[in-house]
């Protein structure tokens, strides 16, 4: 492959690979993400090249694996162009009848079709399933239509045409003023308004200056840069270049953990592509401007997503933060001006290059504009990715698109930004979602995460959960996140244990106090949020817990206790014979009982007593009541007694 | 050098450019504890003792004086109700590891710290750092170090270097603003199994 060595040498090729294409021409395009994988996609994809040898149909079908479209709960997804008929939790034995019906035939599938749990009705496009249609997907979008080892696809979508436009048209002033103008923030945590950070390095006097890709997402359930970079890579180096030219910067890094090797692998094949292309080194598209990219990767430490650890790592030694009263993008990697920023906010660049600054602007809140990729977890019927506007309520968010939360269960609270992020409770559900808005209800964007919970769900638990994360996660080096959150933890964790004193909570709120205050980075400084924005609006379970012994939520194991309710319990052994440790009591027509001393509240006599019976009660906060006599436990059947 | 005018406690400091509250303050003859800061050594930030409020263009802030540089016009208060309260709870995280440290023993009298507070670590280290920086940083030879990280991490000597350069420097020991007994502890500790034995049946 020639380099391409100007704007128009790059038009007049995109021009020809589009003639070369066949868009009427059948292809199917198979989700391709980690998610899928884990649903068994490669096995589908064998078996589609497999089918399609035996049926020989090599040469009339195309075959495109994708990045990840968004919608993880039904994957292996499956979508078949030119129609777009969309096809979900596809198993490699769906794939012999696909060919020969929808691709041979061009009949639809009725039952590979997502159902639409409301109407009942089938939906043939993924763009009419409540899922997508919901959604604005301007970054994440892209995903599903290319095939993230083919630069060409990503040309055949205009890929490299916003760099082309930014160096051929646009002085370095000019990128920078429209990416200020677009007013977009950073998608990492922050929130930083991304053309400020990139003025600073621009103005900074030193020559040799740096950008950084952020791809170090570690938050738990969190996966939506890794995705990204796994689907669609180029458009990641096109904005990083693009970032590059306009603070004037030629060496880029990208960090990514070591745990995502197919983001690594995508990443590294792209860089080496754009190389091969003329999109990285020498004179870029002839524009004299010279950038070279390198990926370094991170050895699995959560605090190396925070800006100066991350460059502390770069640099080879121990990814500590340092103290930044001098902002990176002055002094960062080297002691020379970087500008970091996350995955998401690089691929937003080219967007905002090539359709301006007014066009991005249109989509958000005052505040936060454009679009944010969640990562929409937990208790919810749809779990996936999801982009949508800045502004759009969590209730929109929750139910129209994630579809509410499963099992009847109700709503309790959806815990946003990542581990140092916080609970957001049920009454505030309207809240808009944006960088301000988050932050003053105690909680923060972060980067993405989105975990929804339901009734079951112990909220002091859920702080104790986050806070062990962080503790762990913690690098050690100032007291007030190294001692302080070890010390939240020992209190959190004695209180789901039963533990819990007076004042307690007290001590938690000075330890919090003292982390958000004194700590040396943002890991330290956001970890108290667990437990400050679970005790602002559940402070009453926290008082619970300590005061009477009770866990609300029936959720805290030292907590809670298993007993079967004589007048339900139709002695039916099924509780007996499932218990793990033999603590059930009890034989045909003598009603059951939960020798407690035994019991190691497992739960399973729960789950299994037949709900129709519903005999197995769990308790929290009260003693359990006294077994029946002896003689009363007899069953005598009514029938037989007749 | 150009000079740098601020006040600091309501005193007029006049400090070079570059130096650090920290500096500025010590060479007014201004006192802010510290426990992880050294002359010699880069400024580390990691006791958050040394925390002050500061106040720019109208904005109040905290921040650590042994790394925020000087700057004109800044006015700096080294002691507030705030400031005491933080310097209190650290001092009181710190004292479940070294409860009976002279250094921390006075500086809980200052600042009301409860030693008693949290319960006992079964460590003495504070990782202020001071040996492993000093090691590193003027002798050059990372004798110690520091392993693992968050609640886990702890010093360690490496038995290779500290065979060789340890026995006769030991200027670490009384940097160790804990108990120079644990410094001493944890080099014996790396010693006794250096070099390994050539025959570890022999142990048995």
């Amino acid at each position: 492959m020639p380099r391409i060595g100007s704007p128009a040498d790059l038009e007049k090729f995109r021009k020809d690979l589009l003639s070369k294409r066949e868009p009427d021409k059948p292809c199917i395009t198979l989700c391709s993400g980690s998610a899928c994988h884990a649903t068994g996609s490669r096995k589908v994809a064998a078996r589609i090249e497999e089918e399609i040898n035996k049926q020989g149909l090599q040469d009339k079908v195309d075959i495109r694996k994708t990045g990840c479209h968004g919608f993880c709960e039904r994957g292996p997804i499956i979508v078949i162009h030119p129609e777009k008929i969309a096809y979900f939790q596809i198993a490699p034995e769906d794939v012999p009848e696909i060919v020969s019906e929808t691709i041979v035939q061009k009949k639809v599938i009725e039952r590979l079709l997502y159902t639409d749990p409301d109407t009942n009705k089938k939906i043939i496009h993924e763009s009419d399933i409540p899922f997508y249609k919901h959604q604005e997907r301007l970054v994440f979008g892209f995903n599903g239509s290319i095939d993230p080892k083919s630069i060409d696809d990503y040309l055949a979508i205009g890929g490299y045409s916003a760099l082309a436009k930014a160096l051929s048209g646009m002085s370095p002033e000019q990128v920078l003023e429209e990416v200020k103008k677009s007013n977009l923030r950073g998608r990492g945590g922050g929130g930083f308004p991304a053309g400020r950070k990139w003025e600073g390095s621009r103005d900074a006097p030193d020559e040799i200056k740096y950008v950084i890709v952020n791809a170090d997402e570690g938050d738990p359930g969190a996966y939506m840069d890794r995705s990204l970079l796994e689907g669609n890579p180029h458009s990641i180096l096109e904005g990083l270049t693009i970032g590059a030219y306009a603070i004037g910067s030629h060496e880029g890094y990208i960090y990514v953990r070591q745990e995502y090797p197919l983001a690594v692998e995508n990443i590294i094949l792209a860089i080496k592509m754009a190389e091969e292309y003329g999109f990285l080194g020498k004179n870029i598209l002839g524009s004299g401007f010279d950038f070279t990219v390198k990926v370094h990767r991170g050895a699995g430490a959560f605090v190396c997503g925070e800006s100066t650890a991350l460059m502390t790592a770069l640099e080879g030694r121990v990814g500590e933060p340092r103290p930044k009263y001098i902002r990176s993008n002055i002094k960062g990697l080297w002691g020379r001006p970087s500008v970091l920023n996350n995955v998401e906010t690089w691929a937003n660049v080219p967007l905002i290059v090539n359709r301006g600054a007014d066009w991005f602007t249109q989509y958000g809140t005052e505040g936060s504009k454009g679009t944010k990729i969640f990562s929409l977890v937990g208790k919810i019927t749809n779990t996936g990715l999801v982009e949508v506007p800045m502004g759009m309520s969590l209730k929109d968010i929750i139910y129209k698109i994630g579809g509410g939360i499963p099992g009847g269960k109700r709503f309790k609270a959806v815990q946003t930004g990542g581990p140092s992020g916080g609970c957001i409770p049920d009454e505030l559900l309207d809240l808009e979602v944006g960088f301000d808005e988050l932050t003053k209800a105690g909680s923060m964007m972060g980067s993405g995460g989105m975990i929804v919970m339901d009734e079951d769900t112990c909220m002091v638990d859920v702080a104790r959960y986050f806070i062990d994360f962080l503790t762990d996660e913690s690098c050690g080096k100032c007291v007030p996140c190294r001692e302080g959150l070890g010390q939240m933890l020992t209190i959190l964790t004695n209180i789901t244990a039963g533990k819990g004193k007076e004042g307690d909570i007290e001590l938690l709120e000075e330890l919090a106090e003292v982390a958000k205050e004194a700590s040396l980075c943002a890991l330290g400084t956001s970890a108290p949020n667990p437990f400050l924005s679970t005790v602002r609006y559940f402070r009453q379970e926290y008082e619970a817990h300590i005061r009477e012994k009770k866990c609300p939520a029936l959720s805290c194991k030292e907590l809670i206790s298993y007993y079967i309710d004589p007048n339900k319990c139709q002695a039916c052994m099924i509780c007996k014979r499932k218990c793990p440790v033999d603590a059930v009591d009890g034989a045909k027509k003598t009603i059951h009982l939960i020798e407690q001393e035994k019991c190691t509240k497992c739960g399973t006599c729960f789950e299994v007593c037949p709900s129709k019976f519903g005999a197995v009660k769990k308790i929290s906060g009260e003693p359990v009541p006294s077994p029946i006599p002896e003689e009363e436990r007899i069953i005598t059947r009514k029938s037989k007694a007749k | 050098m150009s000079k740098v005018l601020l006040q600091i406690d309501g005193k007029d400091v006049e400090a070079s450019e570059g130096m650090t509250i920290l500096e500025a303050a010590r060479s007014a003859g201004i006192s802010i504890p510290t426990l992880c800061h050294h002359d010699k050594l880069e400024p580390f930030g990691g006791c958050r003792l040394c925390i002050v409020e500061v106040e720019i263009r109208g904005w109040t802030k905290r921040v650590v004086s042994c790394v925020y540089t000087v700057e004109e016009n800044l006015v700096v208060r080294t002691r507030s109700e705030k400031i005491d309260k933080l310097r209190k709870m650290i001092l009181e995280l710190l004292l479940a590891h070294a409860p009976d440290s002279p250094e921390l023993q006075n500086l809980a009298r200052e600042y009301g710290a409860d030693r008693d507070r949290f319960e006992k670590h079964a460590s003495f280290c504070i990782h202020c750092g001071l040996c492993v920086r000093y090691c590193a940083e003027v002798k050059k030879k990372d004798a110690v170090g520091f392993v693992d990280r968050g609640v886990r991490k702890e010093i360690s000597f490496i038995p290779e270097i500290a065979a060789k350069e340890c026995w006769d420097c030991k200027e670490c020991f009384p940097l160790c603003p804990t108990e120079a007994l644990q410094a001493a502890y944890v080099l014996t500790k790396s010693l006794v199994s250096f070099p390994p034995s050539p025959e570890p049946a022999a142990e048995k």
